[in-house]
């Protein structure tokens, strides 16, 4: 069947209908990465959005149930240049064409994803429609492109009630490991040459109690607190200030998540309280956003954003560069920033762009990008922690 | 960090001679290195043994040696040049090795050099193979279990321990001979004994066999400051068990998920920071198709054939930035050259998909096996880039030039599903078309995956292209159909051949139906950022963003697609310099190439860069495009010469040399003619197509005689034949592919072989200098032993060349270079082949003259006259100084290879020794090529009859150079005669101790054999050789090269004198 993807601008790519049998309208956006899409679809940031992957080949190993961030797909579309006709993998659950359907998701394949990428790179996001009605009519679709928002979305994609997520207790459930894993010098030293045991992450978090915001909140986020011993507790989006502290963790996690964070105005008021607080907090994405703007900052939106997993960024502390994983339209404004309240942080190598803050005389650093990865570069995974030793040292 | 300040002259160590496993890359490589340090300011020292490379150019560096890459010559030019630093990797293995030594022996440290770049204990750490293994094991990176055994019964028990299958790798053999695969105690006990017998330290490594598995590589990078960034990831279509260099690969990965990606993605990033390894490095995986087992294969702390392919397959230049690196910048200082506006501290997006397909020499050796293992076989390689991966292998496939363009073109329609099941156990180049017969004939993807262990996503896709056949040969032909097929890379021939129409039909068809190629950007960054620089790939369908430049004149300059033997790098460097002339003259340059291991590929060279295939559909489509003023295929090889028609008929003009008088030379006829009314004699011949024919001719002009097709390189398919039984033979091999031209029988002359390279601006030549060749016709000039200036010619015979190289350039209206081949016998010349287009020679012969006739040919064909260039027609006043081209072979890697020398080409590459003496300069040659004697002082002569009295001679020389002498029964009896003391050896099939046995005790230096006449049909002298090469002794298999080794040895032991290139 042949489907549409009509641009705000009345650009009109024609392709082959994928995904479940649904016309919808959506804001266009790219992302770079090129493995990694079912965690793309399963971003809960991606919510009001319409993914194009720009790598043309998707759906080669198909969709492996363990690697989703959450339990559906968020994006409200999906344009690929081909999809795979089988897909391989080990552990391969079902065709990404199945999860569509089932998702109620869906997309155009077979258009010239580069050209799109381009059109979106020189005008900036738009909106857009897909459809596979042919006899679709540019006055009266393009007024509602136009009129188009991805609204308070994080009211709908943030968790229904509060639960907890017990931290790993012994070092054989969490390896084994390649990448943030930590070399066990007393396996080693004991002898231990099998290759799983001597290759597991420290325990660093043992005994503590994260409070997690959950605006939107990637699973890989709690699970990495999880995998480092760290009990989590996740709380919706909407929940109170004084309720998190009431519960009284040993450190705040503010998760990331989709849209305009000006939109998010009551939770920034609740996170402004938890500023207040001396409860130490590490924030990422949205969370880094809602915290700029709770404590006098600005955020402007970025002519077509940072998604993919080839970002660099620069630890301004330390002068080294990490490869990120990104996902963000949004950017908090450098040129507005208190130095009483907070200094950068770090900085995208490439547009020099903000990507994280240092809170002045506060246990609190934020980051734009996404150091629990999934998709994308693990190398950032180190601030979790960072986070940890923070807390501890609160602890103490 | 910025860059050190004390870093101001630097010494860089090129790979030498052209191998397999060590090509072009490294030119390119070292190309790229040396401009970006120039670029900074830096003077560079440039060694390298191998003359037909860029970097050995004097615009490349500042001081250039064409010397042999020896410790002590290294030393001698340290002493000479005194540079504050050395970069040795750059230079592939050779160049790492030799860096090694001279830190390791202290010369360095006394001298006050600086390794730049990676330090000697990363090195070490990364290539000891101990002490790899324990720095795996010490961060928790898993690697094969091993073990180094000596006997059979420690094999035996470390199997049992480890559990079959087991790899067996001997230490210290050339070409890993004598290793293997045992599945089993009995295999493995066979394998082994002879591993440890072949081995020269009596010792063999017994491995866990990971065969199967995915082979997975990362492109890393990292800086002093501890950045990392993975340039790129490849996928090896055929897992682990065939060489990465000889397998199918893709870029990036296409079977990993995102959590197999980013586990290996941060093993490698986490072992290039263990190493401490500043600049570029490799890191091959092997990763368990079922489960996230993974084991580190290998790091090459280098730069390599596999960074050279990242580079082009991302657009990111791996040997630049690591030139940078070594300097002492960041990565995060350091500009993308593409972009322009991101930095080297980032990691490239592909929106396309790359395949590389290796080019195995099994055309050139027919006898050799096809099987592919971990000893690389290839000799280059083709790359391919298209928005989906059918696409990218269709294209990779024609790009090969092997008679192949798609999957129907070997056919295996023959075979029953049983045949095929067993033929698709066997791991050679042709295992993709025997997978497609496996599909036509319903054997399932499971099945074929559990044969081949090749994984299912990638049989699928050539279960795509399969059903595309069928449906373009059983289906109407529709515009949908058309479209599709096209999107998936079929040509237009092969869409004709399925659908039983003429190509112009579905070209006319494709066009009116705007079914055309479009052209895409390689921009390191998916679109996401505007990139400026002009790199390009076609697809069908979709927006070209490649647009027509107009203003300047514009020419199109044809590369010449993948090493192999008898068109190498000179062609590459022809190519380019052509490039840069025609750009100084004020011309846009394009460039068509599919070569990713060349300078001409990148993206700096030309103002534009076509990656495709350079067949003529692919070349007019892009033809269509740009209109360029007109084309050179001079520069090309015969890939380029090839396109002539195609680029007449598309209307593009070809610059230079007409494509009719191309013709002439080739066309036997027409060339007779123009050699009649030259007065120019040549060898009596005719022209055949049946074996029929060849046998009267043969008769006619009496053996032996010379058969070879036209229109060939490097003399592919040409043999001596001495009997109506040969010309059988040899004329079955060549018609075994379909010939477009006739086969050429000629009478066969003995004598010197002369040679030249020319240039011609229709009116007057200029000939830089005269080539002899040190071995007498009959053996490739390829392979010969080459001389400039040439030594035993007098004027007469000099005046003879020159009138007669006038005369023919300007009868075939030459406009540009030209190379001629002539025969000397007393004082007649004759003629044997003209070129009317670049040679393996001018990289050589430019550089030891200091007149780059590529440059000229390039003005001349633009017009410009022999003496307005300031040049005096005629042959040009002898250099002071030797220069001898010495021919390197790669035959220890091949497999069953036949040795000897004929009019075959199969040398892989040269190296140059260059001196004001005559007997220095072949001596360095040697040397260059590896042969460095005297160390035992015992050889080995059995040679046929004819050759026993020259015998004699070279004999008594190696005698009194202090050599024992083994011969078998009759050259003994010979020697002995004549009273040069030789001791007899027993033939193989005789009683021990053999011939055999002596070769395998590893205290030979050098066998001379030489093959009895035409091809030899004696299975001890092919035994002899193969061994011997195989053992690492060298093997000469002509008279006069004996002859000359023999006179090198005999001026050995002086100090040598180095001569640098760039003051000549």
């Amino acid at each position: 069947m042949k489907a549409f993807l009509i641009l705000e601008d009345g650009m009109v790519f024609t392709g082959t209908h994928i995904g479940a049998d649904k016309e919808i309208i959506s804001e266009i956006v790219f992302n770079t990465s090129m493995a990694g899409y079912l965690e793309v679809l399963t971003d809960p940031s991606y919510a009001g959005q319409a993914v194009c992957m720009t790598y043309p080949l998707i759906g080669n190993y198909g969709i492996c149930k363990d690697d989703m961030e959450s339990l559906k797909p968020w994006p409200d579309g999906l344009i690929v240049r081909e999809l795979s006709r089988i897909p391989s993998n080990f552990r391969c659950d079902m065709t990404i064409q199945q999860f569509l359907e089932e998702n109620g998701v869906p997309g155009i394949a077979g258009i010239d994803t580069r050209a799109l990428t381009r059109i979106l790179r020189e005008k900036g996001t738009m909106n857009g429609m897909i459809t596979t009605d042919e006899n679709y009519d540019l006055n009266t679709i393009l007024p509602r492109l136009k009129a188009y928002t991805t609204g308070k979305v994080v009211e709908k994609v943030t968790c229904a009630e509060k639960y907890t997520i017990k931290g790993t207790v012994d070092l054989a459930q969490n390896g084994p490991l390649s990448g943030l894993a930590r070399f066990d010098k007393e396996a080693y030293a004991q002898g231990v040459r099998e290759p799983k045991p001597a290759l597991v992450r420290e325990l660093n978090g043992a005994g503590l109690r994260i409070a997690l915001l959950d605006l939107g909140a990637k699973a890989n986020i709690a699970r990495s607190l999880a995998e480092r011993g760290c009990d989590v507790t996740v709380y919706p989006a909407l929940t109170s200030a004084e309720e998190i502290i009431a519960d009284a963790p040993d450190g705040i996690m503010l998760s990331n998540g989709p849209g305009d964070p000006k939109e998010c105005a009551s939770v920034i008021a609740e996170i402004k309280k938890l500023y207040d607080t001396d409860i130490p907090i590490f924030a990422i994405c949205l969370g880094h956003q809602l915290m700029a703007l709770a404590t006098g900052a600005d955020t402007y939106k970025m002519k077509y954003g940072h998604r993919g997993g080839n970002h660099p960024v620069k630890d301004l502390a330390t002068g080294r560069v990490y490869i990120s994983s990104q996902n963000h339209g949004y950017v908090v404004d450098m040129d507005k920033l208190d130095a009483a309240v907070a200094t950068p942080a770090f900085v995208n190598v490439n547009d020099g762009t903000n990507e994280g803050l240092s809170y002045t005389g506060k246990n609190i650093f934020t980051v734009q990008f996404h150091p629990e990865a999934c998709p994308g570069p693990q190398d950032s995974g180190y601030l979790f922690d960072r986070f940890i030793q923070m807390v501890r040292k609160e602890e103490k | 960090m910025p860059k050190h300040p004390n870093v101001k002259r630097v010494m860089v160590i090129g790979s030498g001679p052209i191998v397999i496993g060590q090509a072009a890359e490294f030119d390119y490589a070292g190309t790229q290195a040396c401009r970006s340090l120039k670029e900074e300011g830096v003077e560079v020292i440039l060694v390298n043994s191998n003359p037909a490379t860029i970097m050995t150019d004097k615009d490349i560096a500042d001081k250039v040696y064409i010397e042999p890459l020896t410790v002590k010559v290294l030393e001698q030019i340290i002493e000479k040049e005194k540079p504050d630093s050395i970069l040795p990797t750059l230079g592939g293995q050779a160049g790492l090795n030799l860096g090694m030594e001279l830190e390791e022996s202290g010369f360095l440290a006394a001298h006050g050099v600086k390794l730049l770049g990676t330090t000697a204990a990363t090195i070490r750490n990364a290539e000891g193979r101990q002490e790899f293994k324990d720095l795996m094991e010490r961060i928790g990176e898993p690697c094969a279990a091993s073990k180094v055994v000596e006997n059979v019964q420690d094999g035996i028990d470390f199997s049992n321990a480890i559990g079959y299958p087991v790899v067996l790798r001997p230490a210290y053999t050339l070409g890993g001979s004598g290793g293997g695969i045992a599945h089993n105690q009995v295999e493995l006990e066979e394998i082994l004994e002879n591993g440890l017998r072949l081995s020269r330290v009596g010792q063999v490594l017994v491995e866990r066999c990971i065969a199967g598995w995915k082979e997975i590589e990362y492109e890393v990078m990292r800086d002093s400051a501890g950045n990392c960034i993975t340039v790129c990831n490849m996928e090896n279509i055929d897992p682990v068990g065939v060489h990465t260099g000889d397998s199918i690969v893709v870029a990036p990965s296409q079977t990993l998920s995102d959590k197999e990606y980013q586990m290996l993605r941060t093993s490698a990033l986490k072992i290039i920071n263990e190493l401490e390894i500043t600049g570029g490095c490799n890191v091959q995986f092997a990763l368990h198709p079922t489960s996230f087992e993974y084991c580190v294969i290998e790091v090459n702390p280098r730069v390599s054939r596999s960074s050279a392919l990242a580079s082009k397959a991302t657009g990111y230049p791996i040997a630049k930035v690591a030139a940078k690196i070594a300097l002492g910048y960041t990565l995060d200082e350091i500009k993308n050259a593409i972009t322009q506006k991101t930095y080297a501290s980032f990691e490239p997006a592909l929106d396309y998909c790359v395949v590389k397909i290796p080019r195995l020499p099994f055309d050139k050796f027919i006898t050799a096996k096809r099987t592919l293992t971990t000893q690389m076989k290839a000799t280059g390689e083709v790359m391919s880039i298209c928005d989906n991966f059918e696409g990218a292998l269709m294209k990779a496939i024609r790009s090969l030039e092997q008679h192949v363009d798609c999957l129907l073109s070997y056919d295996f329609s023959e075979l029953s599903a049983e045949e095929l099941r067993e033929r698709l156990r066997r791991v050679d180049d042709q295992r993709i078309w025997v997978i497609a017969e496996a599909i036509r004939k319903g054997i399932s993807y499971e099945e074929i995956h559990d044969i081949t262990l090749i994984d299912v996503w990638f049989i699928d896709k050539i279960a795509i292209l399969v059903e595309m056949e069928q449906a373009l040969q059983k289906e109407p032909l529709t515009t949908e159909l058309l479209r599709e097929a096209k999107r998936i890379g079929f040509p237009d021939n092969v869409i004709a051949r399925l659908t039983g129409r003429t190509e112009e039909e579905i070209k006319e068809l494709r066009y009116a139906n705007g079914i055309r190629a479009v052209y895409k950007m390689v921009d390191t960054c998916a679109a996401e950022f505007a990139a400026s620089t002009p790199y390009y790939y076609s697809v069908f369908g979709g927006e070209c963003e490649a647009k027509e430049t107009t203003g300047r004149k514009k020419v199109l300059v044809l590369g010449s697609g993948p090493i192999r033997i008898g068109q190498g790098i000179e062609f590459d460097y022809c190519s380019v310099h052509a490039t840069w002339a025609f750009a100084r003259a004020g011309y846009e340059t394009i460039i068509i190439n599919n070569n990713p291991e060349t300078v001409s590929t990148d993206f700096d060279i030309a103002d534009k860069l076509y990656f495709e295939p350079l067949t003529p559909e692919d070349v007019e489509s892009i033809v269509n495009l740009e209109h360029p003023d007109g084309a050179v295929v001079q520069f090309g090889g015969q890939t380029a010469i090839k396109l002539t028609e195609s680029l007449m008929k598309m209307g593009v003009p070809i610059l230079g040399t007409k494509a009719e008088d191309v013709d002439a030379a080739e066309d036997r006829e027409l060339f007779d003619r123009i050699l009649e009314e030259t007065r120019i004699p040549r060898a009596a011949g005719g022209t055949v197509y049946t074996a029929e024919e060849a046998k009267e001719v043969a008769n006619r002009l009496g053996y032996p005689v010379l058969v070879r097709p036209s229109y060939v390189l490097g003399g592919q398919g040409m043999q001596i034949a001495i009997s109506d039984d040969e010309i059988e033979e040899f004329m079955a091999i060549i018609n075994r592919i379909a010939q477009d031209h006739p086969i050429l029988v000629d009478k066969y002359l003995q004598g010197k072989e002369i040679e030249v390279d020319a240039v011609c601006d229709g009116t007057d030549i200029l000939i830089p200098g005269i080539m002899e060749h040190i071995e007498r016709t009959g053996v490739h000039s390829g392979d010969s032993i080459s001389v400039y200036p040439a030594p035993t010619i007098g004027r007469l015979i000099k005046d003879k060349i020159t009138e007669y190289t006038r005369r023919l350039a300007k009868a075939l209206h030459v406009k540009g270079l030209i190379n001629i081949q002539f025969i000397a016998q007393g004082e007649d010349v004759y003629v044997i082949e003209v070129n009317p287009r670049s040679s393996r020679t001018v990289p050589y012969i430019s550089k030891v003259t200091g007149i780059s006739i590529v440059d000229l040919a390039t003005e001349v064909i633009l017009g410009k006259t022999i003496r307005e260039l300031g040049y005096e027609p005629g042959l040009q006043p002898e250099a002071q100084y030797y220069a001898v081209k010495m021919p390197v072979f790669s035959f220890e890697k091949i497999r069953g290879a036949e040795i000897s020398l004929g009019p075959e080409m199969k040398s892989t590459g040269e190296c140059l020794g260059i001196a004001k003496d005559f007997h220095e300069a072949l001596y360095k040659a040697f040397l260059g090529a590896g042969v460095n004697l005297p160390r035992h002082r015992q050889m080995i002569i059995t040679v046929k009859d004819a050759d026993k009295g020259e015998a004699i001679e070279i004999g008594r020389r190696f005698e009194r150079l202090g050599y024992t002498i083994y011969a078998t029964r009759s050259t003994a009896a010979a020697l002995n005669e004549a009273g040069v003391k030789a001791r007899k050896v027993n033939k193989i099939s005789q009683e021990s101790p053999t011939v055999m046995d002596l070769i395998l005790g590893h205290k030979i230096d050098l066998v001379i054999d030489t093959p009895t006449q035409g091809r030899d049909k004696s299975r001890d002298g092919f035994l002899i050789r193969r061994t011997a090469i195989e053992t690492g002794i060298n093997c000469i298999t002509a008279m006069d090269t004996a002859r000359a080794l023999a006179t090198s040895l005999e001026n050995a032991g002086n100090e040598l004198t180095l001569v640098d290139i760039a003051a000549l």
